[in-house]
């Protein structure tokens, strides 16, 4: 996997659509924009999914976005994406007399549109963007020193936008001033076509630019990677363990160590963000192990690997033993391998996986990831670092429940717990990611953001639930929740119902059932109304309902509850 | 002979940047002659004619060409000077 030409995206636009997923957007910009819309829509189906684009005519922002009767509402995209050039800023700022509070009020101007916008379009996305840092040479670099400059400006800009950004939840910034940093505005920018065009990025640039788009929408919608696997030999370490022993491994200050080193710090801050990092490896387990435990250098250390697999068997096998152990989708992970043969066979094993071309000298590696942009996301909690103890813990479980006789007397050692509440200030993020994330186990796949969540908290006609899992080998956190919607006095109809899929297998499906009907028969209801419906993930509970004894009415399945309910056996206990 | 090299070159850029192998152009071909040569996929062209010469044209040669025929003489120019 590398990034695509522009020549190529435009190919791309050729391919048919039929069957992709469909997301609306609308694209905005005061410059030329063609070529960016047909580089994102082609970016898009490179990911197998068609953008349905309505791109507003050259310098329309304001237009489209105050005028009501506009083209852009009776369009109602789920995206808007507000482009804006730092070339035309940069005059505007050269025009304005209150230079001084030039970034107050693009931040005013900035967050008038997006809220003018979600005024009418209640659940849509926008995205601009940051602008580019470039010092214009008026005060050189004095220019640190006074705040009517265009470089303090622009910096206080960029910063006001992230700010802008963690207070409005459905604002989200693509930042061109760090894609510019990496790639240099000389080859970012082509002043021939500026002038030409007003196209104010190159055409080598508009692929990468339009890749960093289609991250932000598609994790928006619930597209990303969850998951590292890496190599050893030549990738995680230099050398080879097995003919040059630990002491002879280049890590930390030995020979090339420091590429190594560096690599490894920056796994570990993804894992500390919530990836997963898993290690397959062709080699002798214990030899293997070895720096993980006792080299001394070494940054990664066996309680940051989820998952374990050195052993002499096919990579593509062993992946997909990681993967049913992490129970995520292949197209959530990404693999990391400096042998080409190793990444042809697991490429052409595996669809939908992410295999990056690594550059041959292994100096590079870290750059070359960094520009890839594989960890796009679109929520960050607390919870999501401690992700790996729960997949360690998940495997320890594994290998106990092989110690048992039955599964029942299993699931009575565990000890399980179940803290069942409604939605409040403190759940409501974890479930609105939880919405976002789950793809298997979502019975509707509605996505809610935190706002829609929070106006069912004060509304009459929603129950909430929110679910945690403990046992004995350790906290699972919130790991499902289901929204209930009154349809009458006698009815309630599950809107959305979706869980991790960490706590399959352990009879909390029929818990969360039983929680359910003993709450609506106190509440006078009679029946409890669900529905699946299918996506290309949500194959697993097809028949959920059908297993917790719900009977099939048309396209809906039905529970009367009038008359006393049981189902299976379960061992959690609600707290 | 030098520049019948040139336009095989420049046929196969054409062919690459409008993604059609029908095309075949020669001294005289101007932007009437190809459907899909616009102003924008010209920008295009220009910016792979470039890449592919290892040249860069200034703004102003790059918006006056009228037939294949200028292009030619510009990348004969360009390679010239450099």
């Amino acid at each position: 996997m590398n990034i695509p030409d522009f020549n190529h995206l435009k190919r791309n636009l050729k391919k048919v659509v039929t069957g992709m997923p469909t997301l609306r957007m609308a694209i905005l910009a005061d410059m030329a924009s063609q070529f960016i819309t047909q580089a994102i829509k082609g970016y898009a189906i490179e990911y197998g999914v068609n953008f349905v684009v309505f791109e507003a005519d050259y310098n329309q922002i304001d237009r489209q976005i105050l005028d009501p009767n506009s083209e852009l509402y009776e369009f109602a995209p789920d995206y808007v994406l507000i482009l804006r050039g730092t070339e035309r800023l940069t005059k505007q700022f050269y025009k304005a007399d209150a230079k001084t509070t030039f970034a107050d009020a693009q931040l005013g101007y900035t967050e008038n549109l997006h809220q003018t916008i979600l005024s009418s379009i209640s659940h849509c996305r926008v995205i601009t963007n940051t602008f580019i840092e470039l010092n214009d040479a008026v005060f050189g670099n004095y220019a640190a020193k006074v705040p009517s400059s265009l470089p303090f400006q622009l910096k206080k800009l960029n910063l006001g936008l992230m700010e802008l950004a963690q207070i409005n939840k459905n604002l989200f910034l693509v930042d061109i001033d760090a894609l510019v940093t990496h790639h240099g505005y000389r080859y970012t920018f082509d002043s021939k076509i500026y002038v030409a065009a007003d196209m104010v990025f190159s055409i080598d640039f508009l692929p990468v630019l339009a890749k960093n788009i289609c991250d932000v929408i598609l994790s928006i919608h619930g597209k990303f990677k969850k998951c590292i696997i890496l190599d050893l030999d030549n990738t995680t370490w230099g050398g080879i363990i097995g003919d040059d022993g630990m002491e002879g491994i280049q890590i930390g200050d030995l020979g090339t160590g420091k590429i190594f080193s560096e690599l490894q710090l920056w796994i570990k801050q993804l894992k500390q963000r919530g990836i997963i990092v898993a290690v397959c490896s062709k080699n002798t387990e214990e030899i293997a192990l070895e720096p993980f435990k006792n080299h001394p250098e070494m940054v990664l250390r066996l309680e940051d690997i989820a998952v374990f697999m050195a052993n002499w068997e096919n990579k593509a096998d062993n992946i997909r033993a990681i993967q049913s152990v992490l129970n995520i989708n292949m197209d959530a992970i990404v693999f990391i391998d400096d042998n080409p043969f190793e990444r042809e066979l697991v490429k052409k094993e595996i669809p939908g996986i992410t295999v990056p071309d690594m550059p041959e000298d292994p100096a590079e590696y870290l750059l070359f990831l960094k520009k890839l942009n594989l960890f796009e996301t679109a929520s960050y909690t607390e919870g999501d670092a401690q992700r790996t103890q729960q997949y360690q813990e998940e495997a320890k479980r594994t290998i106990k429940m092989q110690k048992f006789a039955n599964e029942d007397e299993f699931l009575a050692s565990l000890n399980m717990k179940s803290v069942v509440a409604s939605f409040n200030s403190f759940t409501i993020p974890r479930v609105s990611q939880l919405s976002q994330r789950s793809n298997q186990f979502n019975l509707r796949t509605v996505r809610y953001t935190e706002e829609e969540l929070n106006a069912m908290v004060n509304s009459d006609s929603y129950f909430t639930y929110s679910f945690t899992l403990t046992d004995t080998f350790g906290d699972n956190g919130l790991i499902s929740f289901a929204v209930l919607k009154k349809i009458n006095d006698d009815i309630l109809f599950i809107e959305n119902w979706a869980m991790s899929c960490r706590v399959l297998k352990r009879g909390m499906e029929q818990f969360i059932i039983n929680c359910i009907v003993a709450d609506a028969l106190q509440n006078g209801f009679s029946k409890i109304q669900g529905e699946y419906i299918p996506t290309a993930k949500n194959m697993m509970v097809k028949e959920l309902y059908q297993s917790l004894h719900f009977i099939s009415n048309e396209n809906f399945w039905e529970l009367d509850i009038t008359t006393p309910y049981t189902g299976k056996k379960f061992y959690i206990k609600r707290v | 002979m030098v520049n019948e090299e040139i336009i095989q070159q420049l046929n196969i850029i054409f062919r690459q940047v409008f993604d059609n192998n029908d095309i075949s152009v020669d001294e005289t071909t101007t932007a009437a002659d190809l459907e899909d040569w616009d102003s924008l996929n010209h920008l295009q062209l220009v910016v792979a004619i470039e890449k592919h010469y290892h040249i860069r044209f200034t703004a102003a040669q790059a918006q006056n060409w009228s037939n294949v025929g200028d292009i030619v003489a510009a990348i004969i120019q360009k390679q010239a000077v450099s």
